[in-house]
């Protein structure tokens, strides 16, 4: 396998992006990512997207980007695994330069999700859980995440605060992160009194629904150097499934999926967990954040809530993680996200994290966790300084 | 120039809070109230309908316009997204009632919230050619929201009416701009009975695109900024968004203040920026300039820069005041009584 490196990364605006429509983000993202990159062509793209025909109707999602990104007649393909799309677009983009099927590839995801009505998007949304046993009988996102908060409550006496802390955190991260849909701090008791969506998770505990796009050129070492700038590694690569349904888990408070392709991507990269120094997380409700911490093993089961509230994961913690903003202050476009993750190790890995949220630890190694559903897949991506 | 000779309000007595809606369908009051600066909106009982609101308004109208004969009207435009009739104009019963029937011509106008502005605009433009001494604006609405939908919070009802003319005024109209652009953000096809709106889409894209659109056109056709005006008024969907619009021009909470009626009354649709003006003209003094924009799906903005004249201390008093309709006699209902007052109730015959 040749080593895969990252040389330029892009993303369009995010947020409620009326005037622009789903390929016009894409082309946004990958132009800033070919430019950052300085390559002259690419051989290959994947895009993650999550469900460009139940938001827009849209689907052949590969086609369109490569065509309205000027490239027609460049090998497309639309990867789709829900939340973590993003993820496993960077991963077959990883598998393409390491197999020697391709030199260069783009890696990217999109997402337009507010051209339709929030119960519109929440159904789209809903079509990552189990359709048969878990949407038909009414469950939604919030729903079940809500009940993987009080299971995980009930068994380890996470709290409230703790939650809502996590959603503090991000923010105050995001607020430094010029692309951020919600570049504003909040307190925890600003999350504590925001409405209740689906006990115990109050708005403020929810990732927002999104327009974004992002893009990472990978390519291989010889034409990273090559190319003369500053790059990054994907050193490893792991993807895991679980059970669709939240019902036939062994255990409502975890996520085995995470543990499961955190392990097959430190095997890859040939690290121990000890070895990383912070990480991008899949927060697409805060309680996502507490239980990814203690199933990759950075804490034990119950310890990640008080070590959030001790701030061992902030900026300046001892593990800090999702110095993006993660998903709930920079936003979820859902095929973008686990992109996006990988934009901010980049950024961090090579020292340019904007606005101040810049680590001062000079991190060597980074993770991103992308996830779908309640974690019936999960995709982690090892990322190191070349 | 032409402008306002006479002016008048009507509103329902009845009023139903936020958290009496909220209780029913399970939703989070406190978001309404902060969020979208409501706390409670007008209901129209039974007996009343855009028609008999637009009589009252326009009686109001008349009482402060003094000496005008309603033969001399010779135009009677209403505008409403809540005409009682599909076919059959509001405006007939109105002029009938009002005594200016029947050398006088008639249209019933619909641009969703923005219908009683274009009703003046177009009076005003009558005025301006000379074809007639008076032409009667009227801006009123019982407007609908779907029970549970964001738009049953605001969805309220009230009037407003306006004699314009060229001799005597109350208020010059100095400046008029129309501001348009095709953006679907909230309508209601044919036989559908409760609109529908796009959401978070009806804001940034329509209802502040527009607003700002029309506003800064005005602004620079008359040379003027902000601060010049005493007071100004702009559509009222709920209470944030014309307090959020105006410190976006520029202008102050101070200058809202008298016309912005959104927190107790609610969504009066075509009737909000037209009632607004008439309780701004109701506090204000002669030489003061007012500031007035409009705003309706689909989208347009109809923006008007406004003189009091030296008219309004004398007429100002001759009938009651659209704050004390807002503030005085009022009757809180609960949601089974408003459900009721609105037709929500099936029975089935």
């Amino acid at each position: 396998m040749r080593d895969v490196c990252c040389v330029g990364v892009g993303m369009s605006k995010w947020g409620e992006v009326w005037e622009r429509s789903l390929r016009q983000l894409f082309v946004d993202a990958a132009t800033a990512a070919i430019k950052d990159s300085g390559v002259d062509h690419l051989d290959s793209l994947h895009v993650g997207c999550m469900s460009g025909g139940m938001f827009i109707g849209q689907e052949h999602i590969g086609a369109l980007c490569a065509d309205y990104l000027g490239m027609r007649g460049l090998p497309a393909t639309h990867v789709e695994s829900a939340c973590a799309s993003g993820g496993i677009a960077v991963r077959q983009g990883y598998i393409e330069v390491a197999a020697g099927v391709a030199d260069i590839v783009m890696a990217a995801g999109v997402e337009k999700m507010t051209d339709c009505s929030g119960d519109d998007a929440t159904a789209a949304l809903a079509g990552a859980a189990d359709k048969e046993y878990e949407v038909f009988h009414g469950a939604t996102f919030p729903g079940l995440y809500a009940m993987m908060a009080h299971a995980h409550m009930h068994k380890y006496g996470t709290t409230p605060e703790m939650l809502a802390t996590v959603s503090s955190k991000n923010h105050e991260n995001g607020s430094m992160n010029p692309v951020a849909q919600y570049p504003f701090k909040v307190s925890v008791d600003q999350v504590l009194s925001s409405v209740m969506i689906a006990d115990p998770l109050h708005i403020l505990d929810c990732s927002p629904i999104t327009d974004g796009a992002s893009a990472i050129i990978l390519t291989t070492e010889e034409i990273a150097k090559k190319l003369g700038k500053p790059y990054t590694k994907i050193t490893g690569s792991g993807l895991a499934t679980d059970a669709i349904q939240l019902a036939d888990r062994t255990d409502l408070a975890s996520i085995p999926s995470a543990a499961l392709a955190l392990e097959r991507a430190l095997k890859m990269a040939g690290k121990k967990l000890s070895d990383i120094d912070f990480a991008e997380l899949h927060d697409c409700f805060t309680i996502a954040e507490i239980i990814i911490m203690e199933e990759i093993g950075l804490y034990e089961r119950g310890k990640a809530g008080p070590a959030v509230l001790a701030g061992e994961t902030r900026l300046d913690g001892k593990f800090p993680i999702n110095t993006s903003g993660g998903l709930k202050a920079k936003g979820h476009p859902v095929g973008a996200t686990g992109v996006a993750q990988m934009v901010e190790l980049h950024k961090q890995l090579l020292g340019l994290a904007e606005n101040g949220r810049q680590l001062k630890t000079s991190p060597k190694v980074g993770m991103a966790q992308n996830m779908g559903g309640t974690g019936a897949s999960s995709a982690v991506h090892i990322m190191e300084v070349a | 120039m032409a402008g306002i000779v006479g002016y008048g309000a009507h509103l329902p007595r009845h009023r139903i809070k936020v958290e009496e809606i909220a209780k029913v369908w399970g939703a989070d009051a406190p978001s309404y109230k902060k969020g979208l600066m409501l706390r409670e909106k007008s209901v129209p009982p039974p007996d009343m309908d855009t028609i008999t609101l637009s009589v009252e308004a326009a009686r109001r109208a008349l009482i402060r316009a003094q000496n005008v004969d309603p033969k001399d009207i010779g135009a009677i435009y209403i505008g409403s997204e809540s005409h009682p009739y599909a076919v059959k104009p509001s405006g007939t019963t109105v002029a009938e009632a009002i005594g200016a029937t029947p050398d006088i011509h008639c249209a019933d106008f619909e641009f969703a919230c923005k219908a009683g502005s274009e009703a003046m605009f177009v009076a005003l433009s009558h005025i301006d050619s000379g074809a007639m001494p008076y032409a009667l604006a009227i801006a009123g609405d019982t407007s609908q929201g779907a029970p549970s939908d964001a738009l049953e919070f605001s969805a309220a009802a009230g009037a407003a009416a306006f004699i314009m003319g060229k001799e005597n005024l109350i208020a010059e109209c100095l400046y008029t701009h129309s501001w348009m652009n095709d953006v679907p953000d909230f309508w209601r096809r044919e036989h559908e009975f409760y609109p529908q709106h796009a959401g978070r889409f009806t804001g940034e894209p329509a209802y502040f695109r527009t607003t700002m659109g029309a506003s800064e056109a005005i602004l620079k056709k008359a040379g003027m900024k902000p601060s010049d005006f005493k007071y100004a008024i702009f559509h009222q969907p709920n209470g944030k968004f014309p307090q959020r619009v105006s410190r976006m021009l520029g202008f102050t909470q101070e200058q809202i203040d008298p016309g912005w009626l959104a927190p107790r009354l609610g969504n009066t649709y075509s009737g909000a920026s037209p009632i607004g003006l008439t309780a701004t003209l109701d506090v204000s003094e002669p030489g003061d300039l007012i500031f007035m924009c409009s705003y309706g799906s689909g989208a347009g903005s109809d923006a008007f820069v406004w003189k009091v004249t030296e008219r309004i201390n004398e007429v100002r008093d001759l009938t009651i005041r659209t704050h004390k309709l807002l503030d005085e006699n009022l009757t809180y209902v609960d949601y089974g009584t408003y459900a009721k007052f609105r037709r929500k109730i099936k029975k089935n015959y």
